[in-house]
């Protein structure tokens, strides 16, 4: 390792912290309204009579009653009780990377936060013209024509790509006949969840030899039965299938269309183009790649692009530039409508915007770099440790952004899981590594992503924290079995949450089953 | 160092030597050797053509500056847009806690490590439970139109049937996003959206429109309350007694923020319930603002069929609380396309935001705001009603939103609105192009926000610019 890191007394607070409706007082006010002015009261009388009989609520919502500062505190308490990014947290396929809170100032402005979606656009000049120049900035970084920001995540892009490809068979009047989506098992599980769910039948190809499907696997699956290819490059688990422009011109020949997850796009960014590749469209995480905050899961942007044929097909409203104004065109008639409501998290756009400002070419460039130079340099040192071996071992070669990594052998030689070491980890400040996608197609595994913002001295930490682990097992696997023991509380206990008497997704819930339990 | 070599200040390892250090640790020359993978042809070959990085906060910070002052907000303005997204008052905490670094940056941790936020998810979902009635609340997905089309094709998979009642009159936005849900008619699971005519004289639904529509066919009937045009729906009972009589689901949509005045939905026969977060304690960000969440009572039947993820109260090894994901199974992420619909990243910061308004406001506060909205939309809709050439069918019973009439004025809604933003004041939503049936008609829309000194000259206004 290039440094020595020194392992971190770490301790996360622990507060006790009760549910907030155990807090209540009966009384406490956390706000106030003003009463209605006296001419107003005077003109329509009270509030009560204005509701018609049948709908009056009857019984007051059993809501906590806090004062404001009580409950100031009882949330910044579990706000230290989420260790995150306040630790060092390598979630591999999420990209962990700097969100510049320049914008989270900039975008909690009211010329941000308080503009209403509909309003005349004339008044939403800023927000359109952000919105316009960043569909600018991402068809030079993919080759596409066309962005729209509406889908509000990577799963709801997939899905867009998934309508759009109905609605460009339908428009040939083969949507009845083209009625398969194909994928492979190493993409994302939202591709064929999407797809399924837009109604398409799921064709799942299994990774061959060389770590991906086959091009005879490919050519076996289409037919004129193909409605889409939905896949991504490099894979998870940091191979890039070198094949891709056949499998793109096999779907083509077919007469499907082709969509490229770019939900791994950090190692690759400035390197190689959708466009370039073949592909009808593609998909970008503003979330991930692009700076903007992950908010534990959202609000998110599945930025959305594709060429000029598919564009019609877009869900609107779509921003254009009329002279020197920026306008809101009306549906094409073959738009798909709406994935969701308005233009999507227009506060995630500017964020996103700014993020790709101050990086620059040069600088989206070095961060692909750096992400490809810190993860192979991680794989190094990772695979030193005993226990540890890397997915596909007879592939040899440098990896992406991304290694898997299996703990099958340490998990054979101590009974040490994957799960156990994720729970270890915590105690030295470092959050959870992702494992994989379901299906695990290795034993025990896990997936580090360093991405551009993690320091050499936090990668070697991390190592050093999973070394000890190895260590612990080896020696006292107790120790890892029993953790975390430096958190708020232990791990889960074995009492499965999927029994109807055990789940309680609310309060009421809970209380409703465990006095019936007594 | 010559500036183009300067470390990024976003990029740690971006300081020259470093990089030349980790390539020798690597044995290499040149990081291309890294991307062996990818073959030359499929390189671009050139550097991006992107506009010259701002590295510099100052800088960067003035760019964005310059193009924020381009909008005009509802702060510096008079607001009366709703009919998807609300502008409700955002109490400072809810700010102040979304914007906690631990909150905003992370992703996924184990259950003891997210033991703060996962708490704080538990307590969104229990406390919007106490508002609805309702013992079983998801977490969120995207916003209320994604909602409604998860819980509509809940309700298809639940009764085995392809067909679904919805209102005529409901927000064209939402249902664009439904049409999608439901499948176009190529497809073996398309679902068939039949409309239900409102009754003319209450706006309320058309009952023996929705008799005439339910069958041993229909999955579901979809409804809202208040509806899209702001009415409140009063024979929730004997609608959902209709859909039930028809072995039908009932599905409603809500304005949580209605409350604390209207009856929750929970104790009038709903099956499933929909809605949007964004006005408990969220900005509307332009739209940005939005969240959907779907709720039903704590049945297996309706458990089994929920897309979504779901946080569970759960025990430790040492029977402390903690929290869990129940059912994980059944979402994407378990079962891929065996799964139900799909899930992915959602709003799941607003959750929080919405967590410390509904802790913040307390059945007092509910009570409070929505007393103060009917009050003074009421007392809106009387000063406008007053002016000549304006009519409002509709006069009372509704909570925040009411559809006010131009035709007598001579003038359209859209000319109306660009002079009454010269004066500041942004007019209600215009429903000429969507529902043409009313007329020359807008949709305007009043919160606790409006005084009554905004409601007269919004009056005064309009009175200037339909005489004029």
């Amino acid at each position: 390792m290039m440094t020595k890191p020194k392992l971190r007394r770490y301790h996360a607070p622990v507060w006790d912290e009760p549910l907030v409706m155990e807090m209540s007082v009966s009384g406490r006010r956390g706000c106030h309204f003003p009463e209605a002015e006296v001419d107003v009261r005077h003109a329509v009388g009270g509030a009560r009579d204005l509701v018609p009989a049948a709908m009056r609520r009857r019984t007051e919502p059993n809501l906590p009653e806090m004062s404001e500062p009580d409950v100031l505190r009882h949330y910044l308490h579990l706000s230290q009780q989420t260790l995150g990014m306040m630790g060092i947290s390598l979630f591999g396929t999420c990209t962990m990377k700097y969100n510049p809170r320049l914008t989270e100032g900039l975008t909690a402005r009211p010329q941000i936060a308080d503009l209403h979606p509909q309003q005349d656009p004339d008044t939403l000049q800023g927000a359109l013209e952000i919105i316009y120049n960043f569909d600018q900035l991402l068809r030079e970084l993919s080759g596409m024509d066309q962005f729209v920001f509406q889908p509000a995540g990577g799963a709801d892009a997939a899905y867009t790509m998934a309508c759009i490809t109905r609605a460009f068979h339908a428009a040939r009047g083969e949507l009845a006949q083209r009625n398969q989506i194909i994928t492979s098992i190493q993409a994302h599980p939202c591709n064929p969840a999407t797809a399924a769910a837009a109604g398409f039948e799921i064709v799942t190809l299994m990774l061959e030899d060389g770590g991906f499907p086959s091009v005879d696997a490919l050519r076996a699956a289409v037919s004129d039965r193909t409605a889409a290819l939905m896949i991504n490059n490099p894979d998870d688990m940091g191979l890039y299938n070198p094949d891709i422009r056949q499998w793109v011109d096999i779907v083509h020949e077919a007469g499907g269309l082709c969509f490229y997850d770019h939900a791994n796009f950090n190692g690759v960014m400035s390197k190689i183009r959708a466009r370039e590749l073949g592909f009808d469209a593609c998909m970008f995480m503003l979330h991930k790649t692009f700076g903007v905050a992950k908010g534990g899961g959202g609000p998110a942007v599945g930025a959305f692009g594709c060429t000029s044929e598919l564009a019609v097909h877009l869900p609107g409203p779509i921003v254009e530039k009329d002279g020197d104004r920026y306008v809101l065109a009306d549906d094409s008639p073959s738009s798909i409508g709406r994935v969701r409501e308005y233009l999507g998290n227009v506060q995630q756009v500017v964020k996103a915007y700014a993020w790709t400002r101050a990086m620059g070419a040069e600088g989206i460039a070095e961060a692909s770099d750096i992400s490809v130079l810190l993860n192979n340099y991680m794989e190094k040192e990772i695979l030193k440790i005993r226990g540890v071996t890397r997915s596909h071992p007879d592939i040899e070669g440098w990896r992406i952004e991304m290694t898997r990594y299996s703990l099958g052998q340490l998990y054979e030689d101590t009974g040490v899981t994957v799960l156990d070491v994720q729970n270890r980890m915590v105690d030295f400040g470092v959050d959870a590594f992702w494992l994989s996608h379901e299906p695990w197609i290795v034993p025990q595994p896990f997936t580090p992503e360093a991405g551009e913002m993690w320091s050499v001295e936090d990668c070697d930490y991390w190592i050093a924290v999973l070394k000890q682990i190895s260590d612990e097992a080896y020696s006292d696997p107790a120790i890892v079995t029993s953790a975390p023991h430096n958190q708020p509380v232990h791990k889960l206990g074995p009492k499965s949450l999927d029994e109807p008497d055990r789940w309680a997704m609310t309060w009421r819930a809970y209380r409703r089953k465990r006095s019936s339990r007594k | 160092m010559p500036r183009e070599q300067r470390a990024h200040p976003y990029m740690p390892n971006s300081v020259p030597a470093l990089k030349q250090r980790l390539m020798a640790e690597l044995g290499i020359d040149s990081v291309d050797e890294l991307f062996e993978q990818i073959p030359q042809e499929h390189r671009l070959g050139r550097a991006l053509d992107l506009p010259p990085a701002l590295s510099s906060e100052a800088e960067l910070g003035r760019h964005m500056r310059d193009l924020l002052a381009k909008n005009r907000s509802c702060e510096e303005n008079l607001n009366f847009l709703g009919g998807g997204c609300w502008q409700h008052h955002v109490p400072a905490i809810c700010d102040e806690i979304v914007q906690r670094s631990e909150f905003l940056t992370p992703v996924w941790g184990t259950p003891s490590s997210d033991l703060g936020r996962n708490q704080a998810w538990f307590e969104f979902t229990s406390q919007l439970g106490e508002l609805l009635d309702l013992d079983l609340v998801a977490l969120p997905v995207y916003s209320w139109g994604c909602a409604a089309g998860h819980a509509i094709r809940m309700a298809a998979r639940l009764t085995g049937r392809n067909k679904v009642l919805l209102p005529r009159f409901m927000d064209p936005e939402r249902r664009a996003v439904i049409i999608n849900y439901c499948e176009p008619p190529e497809m073996d699971s398309h679902i068939e959206i039949v409309d239900i005519d409102a009754d003319a004289a209450t706006g309320q639904l058309d009952l023996d429109d929705l008799d005439a529509k339910l069958g041993e066919d229909v999955a579901t009937v979809y409804f809202e309350n208040p509806s899209y045009l702001g009415q409140i729906e009063s024979h929730v009972a004997e609608i959902s007694a209709a859909a039930r009589k028809h072995g039908a689901e009932t599905i409603v949509g809500v304005d949580p923020i209605s409350l604390g005045v209207l009856s929750p939905p929970g104790s009038y026969g709903a099956d499933i319930v929909v809605g949007s977060l964004q006005p408990l304690g969220i900005h509307m960000y332009c739209g940005g603002g939005l969240g959907g969440f779907i709720a039903s009572r704590d049945d297996p039947r309706y458990a089994y069929e929920y897309p979504t993820l779901l946080i569970s109260i759960a025990e430790t090894t040492h029977g402390e609380h903690s929290f869990g994901l129940a059912l994980m199974h059944q979402c994407s992420y378990g079962s891929r396309e065996e799964g139900k619909d799909w899930t992915g990243n959602s709003t799941y910061l607003w959750a929080i935001g919405s967590a410390v308004y509904m802790s913040i406001m307390g059945p007092q506060g509910f009570r409070e705001v929505g007393e103060l909205i009917l009050q003074r939309a009421h007392y809106a809709a009387g000063l406008l009603q007053a002016i000549d050439g304006i009519n409002i069918e509709q006069a009372s019973g509704f909570f925040k939103e009411f559809v006010v009439n131009f035709d007598g004025t001579g003038k359209s809604v859209a000319t109306i609105n660009k002079a009454l933003l010269q004066r500041g004041i942004f007019g209600g939503l215009d429903l000429t192009r969507s529902f043409p049936q009313l007329g020359n008609s807008a949709l305007y829309c009043v919160t606790e926000l409006h005084t009554q000194h905004d409601l007269h000259f919004l009056a005064e206004t309009l009175q200037e610019i339909c005489a004029g």
